[in-house]
């Protein structure tokens, strides 16, 4: 889409450099990205108004042209790697300036599973969006979901499986809280290629989210939901 | 008891390469009463099978292999598979595992009253799914012969890796070995796996598994029928 040998980013005015940026998360190039951010940041931009309007903007035509077919998993990965980039840089500026979070995820993929692409995709779409992630990684046993989600305060627990053998563990993680009787303290969201709607609700989830656009999405929804009731109540 | 399979290349003459069973699957031939609807990957090993067991009763549909990689086309295309063959045949079994279709063509063959194999997927099959399953092994990649043979159409392109090689930390950074579940004794093969398994910066491991479970299961739906 971008012809990165003819065009001089800082020369672009802001709006054409926004374009530029979501013209290359589009083709994964990380480095323009940086670049870009960097301009940005360079003419006043808050860290919080990159990160919405340029990064998560891009990556939402990323996210719907994947959902269409139009892209495939390698073409995603690099806009992620590329949009990594990009939120190496603001992250820091981010804490410092005190952003506004909408809440907060505990995410990992289950016990037994190493696959991460997916769960890392969710993790910085919703970091994106606004909510402060806190990931773990791989590989989780239950304790790990439970008493970091209760350390860090956090609103959501989000589980990631892509084998059929591992994703029953949700399960057991769901079925934990339920015993323990903080089940209605968390937002459980589930997500993994085998996942399906049927699945997210036989295991007791909020709801299983196709991909990390809809996880946002739906992340947002419950989140409003829970501080409408807090607020009722 | 896990047959000793004839080496990949002496595979039945009438089957398609594995090009045509990645793309399009295999048509079923024969007058057999019971049909056998499997995955393309399996086709070579279901039809050594029927050859050394004699089980000509036996006709065999694959759809097409590439499915592997889009589980979520995998039920639909069963059921499409059943409801093209029910008027021609007595009987039809099921040659998928769960193949990650999250337990939704497990549901669809009991709704249509049909059996098809144990297990997640192939890989545990092929090794025998209690023995697979009491390895707990996370971090293994897995390759049979057909995806040894196979594994630039089924890895390789499909996770653009041949366009974009410093995605593979992203891929398979988590993984620890690839291990190559021999259905054959073929050195080749074997040495093409090892090469596989440096292509992803993965230790390699080998293991004989010959057919397990898939030889099993046929052996009792060949038996069931000749009781019949």
């Amino acid at each position: 889409m971008s012809d990165e040998d003819e065009i001089i980013l800082s020369e672009l005015d802001d709006d054409e450099l926004v374009q530029q940026m979501f013209d290359d998360l589009y083709d994964g190039l990380k480095e323009e990205i940086q670049e870009s951010v960097n301009i940005l940041l360079g003419r006043g931009w808050q860290p919080y108004e990159v990160l919405t309007k340029a990064l998560v903007g891009g990556m939402t035509i990323v996210g719907k042209d994947f959902r269409d077919g139009i892209l495939f998993v390698p073409e995603v990965l690099l806009a992620a790697n590329a949009m990594k980039g990009g939120m190496a840089i603001l992250k820091p500026l981010l804490a410092e300036t005190g952003a506004p979070t909408i809440g907060k995820m505990v995410i990992g993929t289950v016990k037994g599973d190493i696959h991460d692409i997916g769960k890392n995709l969710v993790g910085m779409m919703m970091e994106g969006a606004g909510f402060e992630v806190v990931d773990l990684g791989i590989n989780n046993p239950v304790d790990n979901y439970l008493d970091t989600a209760e350390k860090e305060g956090a609103d959501i627990v989000g589980m990631s499986a892509l084998l059929t053998t591992t994703m029953p563990y949700m399960k057991v993680v769901i079925d934990t809280m339920i015993e323990r009787g903080i089940r209605d303290n968390y937002i459980v969201l589930v997500g993994g290629a085998p996942l399906n709607e049927e699945f997210g609700k036989a295991i007791g989830a909020d709801a299983y989210c196709r991909d990390a656009a809809v996880a946002v999405e739906t992340a947002k929804e419950h989140v409003q939901r829970k501080h409408n009731r807090s607020k009722a109540g | 008891m896990t047959a000793t399979p004839k080496t990949a290349s002496s595979g039945p003459a009438i089957l398609p390469d594995d090009r045509v069973l990645t793309r399009q699957g295999h048509a079923p031939g024969g007058t057999g009463r019971i049909l056998l609807i499997g995955c393309g990957a399996l086709a070579r090993e279901i039809m050594d099978l029927k050859a050394q067991n004699g089980w000509d009763h036996m006709d065999l549909t694959c759809l097409p292999a590439i499915l592997h990689n889009h589980p979520e086309k995998i039920t639909q295309a069963v059921r499409e598979a059943v409801a093209r063959h029910r008027d021609r045949y007595e009987t039809i079994h099921v040659l998928y595992g769960d193949c990650g279709t999250g337990g939704l063509l497990q549901a669809a063959c009991a709704e249509m009253g049909l059996e098809m194999l144990p297990g997640p997927h192939c890989y545990s099959f092929f090794e025998g799914t209690t023995a697979f399953a009491g390895r707990d092994e996370i971090s293994a990649f897995y390759l049979t012969d057909f995806l040894v043979r196979q594994f630039d159409a089924f890895v390789w392109q499909p996770l653009g890796l041949d366009r974009h090689p410093d995605l593979r930390a992203m891929y398979f950074g988590n993984y620890e070995k690839l291990v190559y579940q021999a259905q054959t004794e073929d050195a080749a093969l074997t040495a093409l796996a090892q090469r596989h398994a440096e292509r992803l910066g993965l230790a390699f491991e080998r293991r004989q598994t010959g057919y397990g479970d898939l030889e099993a299961s046929m052996a009792q739906w060949a038996e069931q029928m000749d009781l019949d």
